[in-house]
């Protein structure tokens, strides 16, 4: 007895954004269908793996994490090359040491490391501020014109701060991440906001604040595949890809850290799939750049990743 | 074919008699339209009514039960592809496979490892639901054996995975009463099998190579008269297995294909362990009833669990938990006192984080209607008064010698009126609570 295709006829599709240089390139987005799925005809495209270094000495990471990169800790520049040997496609430098508790770093300073990396690997880089809104504002603009040239995806940008970052961006030939607090239309009003600073769509991933495995990944897995099946329905706005920001989330987590849970299981590998989990979990949802802290977790995901592609 | 509800009530009796459960014959058809009520449920449908509704009076996917008493778990009645547009109704039934080859230390050693799958979380306990015995010996006397074990020495109802009659035969009549699934007919036994599930009463696991001998197998076993049947479409492959499981959820609920209207089965025996996981992380998201995972280490099993409750929670419903105080850790009466909101996600941040700081506080949850600090604030929900009002009827000022309170750092402008009307001291905390550690380090 033949079975009948239930098809869907999607007429959206995702923008396309490609961040790096020539000839490492990385290129997310312009799907026309649902991840991984070859029923209804249109492409989907492998997600973006990449890797975090921090600008300084991570606190308060558990060894089961700073353990996997041993004497890199101390110098951006050594753990980005790391990240490119383990097999990230992409880069993704955290400009903590900016944070007015963690340093209070310059703007110049953070743009001096940011150069630094960016001319040490042969793939895209990711630049994250330290979250504080108005710190974040003066220096992302001083990173990204130190970066000029080399079409770097730079954030956050929130409904607080867009219109710095936009403008540093736009001027130095950067794409921009654009952060919201877990909610579709502030996250959609955030797009429209940063295109009217004529911002092309295509140089935008959208950063949903998402929660990790355990403590509120299902609002971030539903709002991802809303804004996807959104995006496949003819939303321009909320066509953009989406980058999640699994390592930092997953790794903040108990279950992820704690060393005195044996009803758990052992320490080793917990953490690990607590991250590698989150990641697979927001992928099934319609995400496109995962952004890893442990280089495990991250092999993992893309091995799943290469059967879902078929390869 | 579906029909809408109007088009139902016409053939109802229309007397509102509530006897069906709903308030009236129209909020019944309604629930029929939406595939969530069965017909069977009214005592007064007519003849024409049963038969013109037919297919369409039946949910789009069977409920099927799994185990008896407090150990029964229900699968199917599921009415959408996509969590955001309904909640997903019957939670994954996740089983852990017992080999029959294994030497019967290892077998004991197993089940009781099995039995220990059980985490505690949100105050309530969470853990796996069956005991898959897979007859891979192919011995009938050493599967009953087995089989025998696992009820002995676990409470958690049998999988009986094994294309035998005589050894499933075998099996039921030890443990046919736990109302064990058996697994699972195919091409060649489907007869033999589908009148031992009848005779015994119990759910059929139903495997076949892809979806067009699937559903031809289907229509044959229920026009046996059996109905409580498991799918599995053979897919093994993750990539074929996603494929697959959306498909027969679309002919389900988009078509109501009936051969596809019961709940499935997906498998997640990869070698490798994480693998493993990571795809059982895909089927528990897309739309297993049940899955047979291999593996008894709680740092496998934990993740999974934590995902299926999360997959499973109301979309259209902020978790709240109670607004009373909370500790963390053994706080004494110096110790810091956080307010925060009764959203589930907002509270186990602030939680997490003051773990992670290794210090020991109260955490005073106000009743937002679990909502956010900033969403909370906004819609006018956590206003001073009612922060005032829940200092002093929480109980916090007996536990604690101190009155100073840490106020998330979004409700800093809430300051000078917090020290106004409250006799406590209104310290602003971080905006984000990862921060609370350094917070504390420099404040408390």
């Amino acid at each position: 007895m033949g079975v009948e295709l239930v098809q869907e006829r999607w007429k959206g599709k995702l923008y396309t954004l490609t961040i790096g240089r020539e000839p490492n390139q990385v290129t997310v987005g312009g799907d026309s269908t649902l991840p991984f799925l070859d029923l209804d005809g249109g492409t989907y495209s492998r997600p973006v793996s990449a890797l975090t270094v921090l600008d300084q000495r991570p606190e308060n990471w558990p060894d089961t994490l700073a353990g996997a990169w041993g004497d890199v800790l101390d110098d951006p520049v050594k753990w980005a090359q790391r990240c490119v040997e383990l097999g990230a496609d992409a880069v993704v430098l955290r400009l903590i040491s900016a944070h007015p508790e963690r340093g209070d770093r310059s703007p110049a300073e953070c743009a001096a490391t940011a150069k630094a990396v960016a001319e040490a690997i042969d793939r895209p880089l990711i630049v994250l501020g330290c979250s504080v809104d108005e710190k974040d504002a003066a220096v992302l603009p001083v990173v990204a014109e130190a970066l000029n040239g080399y079409n770097c995806l730079i954030g956050q940008a929130t409904s607080e701060n867009y219109k710095t970052v936009v403008a540093g961006c736009l001027a130095h030939g950067h794409s921009v991440i654009a952060t919201s607090p877990l909610d579709i239309n502030l996250a959609k009003q955030l797009n429209i906001l940063m295109t009217d600073m004529n911002l092309p769509p295509e140089r935008i991933a959208m950063d949903p604040s998402i929660g990790p495995l355990g403590y509120g990944i299902e609002y971030a897995y539903s709002i991802i595949e809303r804004k996807r099946t959104g995006a496949l329905l003819g939303d321009r706005m909320l066509a953009v890809p989406v980058i999640c920001l699994v390592g930092e989330e997953a790794w903040k987590v108990k279950e992820a850290q704690t060393t005195d849970g044996p009803e758990w299981g052992a320490d080793e590998p917990r953490g690990v799939l607590w991250e590698a989990v989150t990641a697979a979990s927001l992928a099934q949802a319609g995400a496109s750049i995962f952004v890893f802290q442990h280089p495990e977790a991250l092999r993992q995901f893309s091995l799943q990743i290469d059967a879902l592609m078929g390869k | 074919m579906a029909l809408n509800g109007l088009a139902i009530y016409k053939l109802l009796p229309k007397t509102n008699c509530k006897d069906c459960g709903q308030a009236t014959c129209l909020a019944f058809a309604m629930q029929m339209a939406a595939g969530k009520a069965s017909l069977d449920a009214c005592p007064h449908a007519s003849e024409e009514a049963m038969e013109t509704l037919g297919a369409a009076s039946e949910p789009a996917i069977a409920l099927v039960e799994i185990g008896t008493g407090d150990k029964t778990v229900k699968l199917g009645n599921e009415t959408v592809l996509f969590r955001h547009d309904k909640r997903f109704v019957h939670p994954t039934a996740i089983g852990i496979l017992v080999s029959d080859r294994l030497d019967d230390a290892t077998e004991e050693a197993r089940i009781q490892a099995i039995n220990g799958l059980f985490f505690d979380r949100l105050g309530e306990t969470y853990g796996v639901d069956l005991v898959a015995v897979r007859n891979d010996s192919g011995d009938a006397g050493r599967f009953v054996e087995v089989v025998r074990k696992v009820a002995e020495l676990s409470t958690l109802t049998p999988a009986l995975l094994s294309e035998d009659p005589t050894a499933l035969r075998g099996a039921l009549e030890a443990v046919g009463e736990r109302k064990p699934l058996v697994y699972g007919a195919n091409p060649e036994n489907y007869e033999a099998l589908t009148a031992l599930a009848k005779e015994f009463g119990v759910p059929l696991g139903v495997r076949a190579d892809g979806l067009d001998e699937l559903a031809g197998l289907v229509e044959k076993i229920t026009k046996l008269g059996h109905k409580q049947l498991v799918l599995d479409s053979g897919a093994r492959a993750v990539k074929q297995v996603l494929a697959d499981q959306t498909l027969i959820r679309r002919l389900a609920i988009m078509k109501r294909f009936r051969p596809f209207g019961f709940p499935t089965i997906c498998f997640a025996d990869n070698n490798d362990g994480v693998q493993r996981l990571l795809d059982s992380v895909v089927y528990t998201a897309k739309y297993a009833g049940v899955l047979i995972v291999n593996s008894v280490d709680p740092a496998e099993v934990l993740p999974l669990i934590t995902w299926r409750l999360n997959v499973y929670t109301d979309p259209q419903k902020p978790i709240a938990i109670e607004a009373k105080v909370y500790e963390v850790g053994t706080p004494g009466r110096d110790a810091p006192v956080f307010l925060t909101t009764n959203f589930s996600l907002t509270y186990y941040c602030v939680m997490g984080d003051i773990e992670s700081a290794r210090t020991a506080a109260y955490i005073l949850p106000v009743d937002t209607d679990g909502t956010s600090v900033l969403t909370a604030w906004a819609a006018g929900k956590l206003t001073p008064e009612k922060i005032k009002n829940f200092l002093e009827t929480s109980g916090i000022s007996d536990r604690v010698d101190h009155r100073r309170l840490i106020i998330p750092g979004g409700l800093a402008v809430m300051t000078a009126k917090l020290n106004e009307i409250t006799d406590w001291e209104i310290l602003v905390g971080p905006r984000e609570s990862c921060v609370i550690g350094s917070f504390l380090r420099d404040n408390w």
